[in-house]
C-alpha cells in the first residue's frame, strides 16, 4: 500500500525533514507515527498525500510513485486517501453536511446518492443529529469528527490522521480512537500520527517513532 | 447525464453567488452594460444613418434638368448624345409629370402640390456615370454645362460619398471603441474573479487536498465570469433599447415636421444575439485569464 525507500526530504534553506527513511505498509494495516514536533511526522504524511513530493529516494502509494506522479494524476490519488487534519480544515461558510459532501461532489456524486452517503458518515462519527449546524457552533471534538467524517464519506481505502487527538482531552480522543479503531476492523489502511502516549498504551498497533527526520527502530 | 448534473449544479453555486453579494454584482453589471452599450449604441446609430443615406441615394448621379419648352424631338436628340457620350454607363428621362408625382409621394409636400396651378418641374435625365470618383464627375458635369437646352446640372449624390467618408470614419471609431472597451469587460471580470480567488483561498485548498481536479476547481469562476459577462450584456441592450425608445420619441416630432417616415433602428434579433454571445464570451475570456493567472499558486501546504 505505501512503500518509502531512502527517501530524503529537503526543503530549501537546507533543513532536512526527512533523513534516509525507508518502510511499507500493508493493505489493512494500522500503524502509529510517533516523535516530537518538528520530528517530520507531518511531512511523511505529505509525501504520501503528494502534497509535497521526496527530494531523493522512492515514495510508492498505491502502486504511483509520487516522486515523478503527473500533476493531472494527483486528484485522483487523493480521492482514494482520506486525509484528516490537526486544524480540521473545515469550511466555516458552510454547515456540516455541505462541509461532507464536498468530496462527492468532487467526484460528481448524484444528489440522492451523495445525500445518502452524507447522513452514513455523519452517523457513523455521531454527528447525524447536526448536520445543519455550522463549524463555528461545534466543539473541538465535534469539529475533530466532522473532519472524518468528510474523509470517509468517499469510502477511501486509506485513512491518514495528522495528530486527530492533538488538541482533545481523552474523553473525545477516546471517541476518536473507538471511530478509527471500526475502520481498521473493516479493512482500511491507517496511518496516524500521533505523540499522545496514553492512545499508544490503550489502543496498541505498530508504531514508527521518527527523530529528527530519522527512523528509529 | 452526470456531467450535465453537476454542471447545473455549478450554475446553481453561482447564481447564488452572484445573489449573496447583490451591490458588488449589479455595480460589475451595471459598469460591464454601460461600458458595451456606448459601441452598441454607436453601432445602431451609425446603421439608421447609414438606412437614411442609401434611401436617397446608392450610388452619385447626375441630374440634367432641361429648359423649360424644349420640344420632344430635342429632347430625343439629347437622350441619344447623352447614350452614346463614353462616360455614361445609362440614363433614366424623368419627365416632369413623373418628377412632380414622385415629388408628391416621397417628401410629403403633397398638400402644397395640390395647391399649384400648374406644374414648376423641367423635363430631366438621372445620368448614371461609369466612373463614381468625384473628379471624374465633376469633368462630366463641366461638360454638359457646356451643352444646348441644359438649364441646370446638378451632380446629386456628392453629399452621399461625403456621407459615406463620414459613416467611415464614424465606424472605424465605434470599432476603436468597442476593442477598447472590450478589454475593459475583460479587465473588470479579471479583477473580479481574482478578489474571489483570494478570498475563496481556504475553500480552494481544501478541495484540492480532497481530490478536486483543476477544471472543478476552474469552473465556477469560469461560470461566474461567463454569467457576469451576459448580465452586463443584458444591461447593455436594455440601457440602448431604452436610450433608442425616448431618442425616437424626440426624432419622430422632429420628424413630423419634416413629413419625413425616418426613425433611429431598434437592435436586430441578430444584432442583440450577437451582443449577448459577445460579452458572455468576453466574460468567460476575463475569468479564464484569471484563473490561470492566480489558482495555480494556490496549493495546500
Amino acid at each position: 500500500m505505501i512503500k518509502f525507500n531512502q527517501v530524503y526530504k529537503r526543503y530549501p534553506g537546507g533543513h532536512e525533514a526527512l533523513k534516509n527513511l525507508s518502510f511499507d505498509v500493508a493493505e489493512g494495516d494500522m500503524v502509529y507515527l510517533t516523535g516530537h514536533s518538528g520530528a517530520g511526522k507531518s511531512t511523511l504524511l505529505k509525501l504520501i498525500a503528494a502534497i509535497e513530493r521526496p527530494t531523493s529516494g522512492t515514495v510508492l502509494v498505491k502502486g504511483q510513485n509520487i516522486r515523478s506522479i503527473k500533476p493531472a494524476a494527483i486528484p485522483h490519488l487523493r480521492r482514494n486517501i482520506g486525509l484528516i487534519f490537526q486544524d480540521h480544515k473545515l469550511l466555516f461558510d458552510r454547515n456540516a453536511f455541505d462541509n461532507v459532501v464536498l468530496p462527492l461532489q468532487i467526484c460528481g456524486f448524484d444528489h440522492r446518492e451523495a445525500a445518502k452517503r452524507v447522513r452514513a458518515a455523519l452517523d457513523k462519527v455521531g454527528l447525524l443529529d447536526r448536520e445543519k449546524a455550522y463549524p463555528i457552533a461545534l466543539s473541538g471534538g465535534e469539529q475533530q469528527r466532522l473532519c472524518i467524517a468528510r474523509a470517509i464519506v468517499n469510502r477511501p481505502t486509506m485513512l491518514l490522521a495528522d495528530e486527530p487527538t492533538g488538541n482533545l482531552d481523552s474523553e473525545y480522543s477516546n471517541e476518536i480512537m473507538n471511530i478509527f479503531k471500526s475502520f481498521h476492523q473493516v479493512g482500511v489502511t491507517l496511518l496516524i500520527s500521533t505523540h499522545d502516549e496514553c492512545i499508544l498504551r490503550q489502543y496498541p498497533a505498530r508504531a514508527l517513532h521518527l527523530k529528527r527526520g530519522e527512523l528509529l527502530v | 447525464m452526470r456531467f450535465l448534473i453537476e454542471h447545473l449544479r455549478v450554475l446553481h453555486h453561482t447564481l447564488r453567488h452572484l445573489l449573496l453579494t447583490p451591490n458588488a454584482s449589479l455595480l460589475n453589471i451595471l459598469i460591464i452594460g454601460i461600458a458595451l452599450s456606448l459601441p452598441v449604441g454607436g453601432y445602431v446609430l451609425l446603421k439608421s444613418v447609414q438606412s437614411l443615406g442609401s434611401q436617397i441615394a446608392g450610388t452619385p448621379q447626375i441630374s440634367v434638368f432641361l429648359t423649360t419648352g424644349t420640344s420632344d424631338s430635342e429632347i430625343g436628340r439629347i437622350g441619344e448624345k447623352l447614350k452614346q457620350h463614353a462616360a455614361i454607363k445609362r440614363i433614366e428621362f424623368v419627365s416632369r409629370e413623373l418628377a412632380l408625382k414622385k415629388l408628391q409621394q416621397t417628401t410629403g409636400l403633397s398638400d402644397m402640390i395640390d395647391g399649384l396651378s400648374q406644374n414648376p418641374l423641367p423635363d430631366a435625365f438621372v445620368i448614371y456615370p461609369k466612373e463614381n470618383n468625384v473628379a471624374s464627375l465633376e469633368v462630366l458635369r463641366d461638360e454638359l454645362k457646356t451643352w444646348q437646352h441644359l438649364e441646370h446640372v446638378q451632380l446629386d449624390s456628392a453629399w452621399v460619398q461625403k456621407l459615406q467618408a463620414l459613416l467611415n470614419f464614424g465606424r472605424m471609431a465605434v470599432a476603436i471603441l468597442a476593442t477598447l472597451l472590450s478589454f475593459a469587460l475583460i479587465a473588470i471580470t479579471f479583477n473580479t474573479i481574482r478578489l474571489q480567488i483570494l478570498t475563496r483561498r481556504e475553500e480552494i485548498e481544501v478541495a484540492k487536498l480532497i481530490g478536486a481536479t483543476d477544471a472543478f476547481i476552474r469552473r465556477p469562476f469560469l461560470y461566474f465570469g461567463l454569467i457576469q459577462g451576459l448580465l452586463g450584456g443584458i444591461a447593455a441592450w436594455l440601457l440602448v433599447a431604452g436610450s433608442l425608445q425616448l431618442l425616437n420619441y424626440q426624432v419622430s416630432t422632429l420628424t413630423q415636421l419634416y413629413a419625413s417616415s425616418f426613425s433611429l433602428q431598434r437592435l436586430s434579433l441578430g444584432d442583440s444575439m450577437t451582443l449577448l454571445g459577445f460579452s458572455a464570451y468576453l466574460g468567460w475570456m476575463g475569468a479564464w485569464f484569471s484563473v490561470s493567472q492566480h489558482l495555480w499558486r494556490i496549493e495546500p501546504r
